[in-house]
């Protein structure tokens, strides 16, 4: 008499999911897996397209974070063409990559999490949504969307367009900054630093209430990995790749884009259409680890700015070593979305930021090249290869996503045992399930994205036909 | 009179029209005392509606989930949009097909792969053969173009679905927009 329970669609996702939980004979979780249900074909259908078209192709991955992919995407065509670019545009594809850093991190935090946080876990489903947060808490609804509009803002200022700007492109970028638009930018910051001000403030109030969840959403130690400056402080365009383990120590260090898949490698489970990344010395699963805001804080030993600084130094207040529970993720954005708008006021005040040399220009100086950037919720990596005419012959991404899917997937098992007990289980309990998956924000649409065709209604049933427990969601 | 209610929709897409959506920023809360919405992947009912007034669907069809899905809409929508060029005309996702779903999944799993590799077939969807607009498989009643169409095309649409005035939609957006 074992049964399943499908959480289908998992909501407040980007992208869709589903999750699957077994029950034993005794209505204990045996087992439960967190499902990406579509896969595109990106790396087979850019093959034969020009090198050059490929950033402004593969931002089509991703309406959430297309940046991180014109970015990965721009540095591995910038390793085919073997070019540095111009200093400026190093500086605002920085900036374009913190603007969308901050975006992403609202969306992930006020849309999509905060009806849990804020209006309770177990609160009438029918409200738990932004415009819930929006009615009971109003100065929390509009920083968030406020936060989320700074960042798309000034994307938009930067590249023309919020979502697919055609802006970067092998070499740099198009245009310059014009003054005017520094200008404006600049005007945007201080309501930006209230508003996250605000959502941290609301965010420590509010944690205590959470402790019991930060013990069950994927706490579980594991090795962390991130790109880091060279002097080890927090980098998300730059830099190079570290991998620490769970009690802190540096696993490997210095990892460059081209050496990525030599310690990479990626797993297929039947299950999903997202594969899991693991570290090779240490096999599949094994060598599993997490990405993101959780594990950039965790590496990194400075910020680099004066607010973040104080931040990441209470948030490594929170554990002796790495923090492990997942539910910390929400945390870790908040402190990265104040990084983020100290770092654009930084960057603005480079004296070189109007520089008029923004492009490289060259043609097909090696045949394989990859680029890594670090996206809102880990990792990104590209790699291709081209034939002398600069032709694609091969592609392969690995991103974010399949980098957390294995911890995902813990963490959906820890979470299920813990609250499902005799086969019994709530609307809440099963939001908590779903809420262990938000923390990790996981982007399906980088890799696929489900789309639930199945009813509301969770059904445990007997194989004699007997129903023994009914959830509708509606 | 009670309030209209709009539903939007995730396919075969980026996802990147749901967020030019959400690019209304604060006219989002303004939107939501003129309609209720009932279904997204912003709000947490898992089934669709039984009636719809406006149903904005992204993406093209390439997966048999997206293909059942799409006929539920339809049947219990009252104004299907098609949101984006992947709606409107297949787009992106259009592109693996002259390729063909196999050479897609053996890429992906077992030639890009180095540990277990598989086709993945548990509870993940079937590929279509073909990847296609939504309109090749039910009647779509307002085409919205766009790669994604901007929010103040969003606005603009919007507002004229929601209070029943005309729509001029080329004087919006267009195709690759
Ligand atoms: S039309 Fe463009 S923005 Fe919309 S889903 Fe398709 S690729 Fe994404």
């Amino acid at each position: 008499m074992s049964q399943t329970i499908t959480i289908d669609p998992v909501t407040r996702l980007e992208g869709h999911g589903k999750i699957t939980i077994h029950l034993n004979e005794q209505g204990q979780v045996s087992d439960a897996h967190f499902h990406v249900t579509q896969v595109r074909g990106f790396e087979r259908f850019s093959e034969g397209r020009p090198f050059y078209e490929m950033p402004s192709l593969m931002a089509r991955i991703c309406g959430i974070c297309p940046v991180s992919h014109l970015i990965a995407s721009a540095k591995a065509c910038e390793a085919i063409m073997s070019v540095r670019i111009p200093h400026a545009a190093a500086q605002l594809r920085r900036m374009l990559n913190l603007a969308q850093m901050v975006q992403s991190h609202a969306l992930s935090f006020f849309h999509l999490s905060s009806p849990d946080l804020l209006l309770g876990l177990d609160s009438d489903p029918a409200k738990r949504h932004i415009f819930g947060v929006a009615a009971g808490y109003p100065e929390l609804g509009r920083a968030g969307i406020g936060l989320r509009r700074f960042g798309q803002h000034i994307i938009e200022l930067l590249g023309n367009k919020r979502i697919h700007p055609g802006w970067v492109v092998p070499g740099g970028v198009t245009e310059p900054l014009a003054p005017a638009k520094r200008d404006e930018i600049l005007s945007l910051l201080p309501e930006a630093y209230a508003n996250i001000q605000l959502a941290l403030d609301a965010y420590k109030k509010t944690f205590a209430s959470f402790r019991s969840e930060a013990d069950v959403f994927a706490n579980f130690p594991s090795l962390f990995l991130s790109l880091v400056h060279e002097d080890d402080s927090i980098e998300l365009t730059d830099g190079t790749l570290k991998l620490i383990d769970a009690k802190g120590s540096v696993v490997e260090e210095g990892i460059t884009a081209h050496r990525f898949t030599e310690v990479i490698g990626e797993a297929v489970e039947p299950y999903s259409y997202t594969k899991f990344a693991y570290y090779k010395p240490l096999g599949y699963p094994d060598g599993s680890y997490r990405v993101g805001p959780l594990a950039r804080l965790n590496i990194v030993k400075s910020m680099g700015t004066p607010r973040a600084e104080k931040e990441l130094a209470e948030f490594k207040q929170i554990a002796d070593g790495p923090v492990q529970s997942s539910f910390y993720y929400h945390h870790a954005r908040l402190v990265e979305i104040l990084y983020g708008i100290e770092k654009i006021e930084q960057i603005l005040s480079d004296p070189l930021i109007l520089d008029k040399h923004v492009r490289a220009t060259a043609g097909v100086n090696r045949l394989e090249g990859a680029g890594i950037a670090e996206a809102p919720r880990g990792t990104l990596m590209h790699n291709y290869k081209v034939d002398e005419n600069g032709l694609i012959v091969w592609a392969n991404l690995v991103i974010a996503t399949g980098q957390n899917n294995n911890a995902m997937n813990r963490g959906v098992l820890q979470a299920a045992r813990h609250y499902i007990k005799d086969g019994k289980f709530t609307e809440g309990i099963l939001n908590r399930v779903e809420a262990v998956v938000r923390t990790f924000d996981p982007c399906l649409s980088c890799s696929s994205h489900a789309f639930g065709q199945m009813p509301l209604q969770i059904t445990l049933m007997a194989s004699t036909g007997e129903v023994l427990d009914t959830v509708t969601r509606s | 009179m009670s309030k209209l209610t709009l539903a939007t929709v995730w396919l075969d897409g980026c996802s990147g029209c749901h967020m030019s959506f959400l690019d209304l920023d604060e006219r989002l809360l303004a939107l939501a005392e003129l309609v209720d919405i009932v279904y997204s992947p912003i709000v947490d009912r898992k089934d669709y509606p039984d009636h719809v007034d406006i149903a904005l669907v992204e993406g093209a069809v390439a997966s048999v989930d997206d293909e059942k899905k799409i006929h539920k809409i339809r049947a219990h929508t009252k104004t299907l949009v098609a949101m984006g060029d992947c709606a409107v005309a297949g787009n992106v996702p259009s592109m693996r097909n002259p390729i063909g779903p196999k050479a897609i999944l053996d890429r992906a799993f077992i030639e890009n792969t180095t540990s277990q590799p598989q086709i993945p077939c548990i509870v993940v969807p079937k590929l279509l053969p073909i990847v296609r607009p939504i309109h090749e498989f039910v009647k779509v009643d307002v085409f919205l173009p766009g790669c994604p169409p901007s929010a103040d095309t969003f606005h603009a649409a919007l507002t004229a679905l929601v209070t029943g005035t005309p729509l001029d939609v080329p004087a919006l957006t267009r195709f690759g927009a």
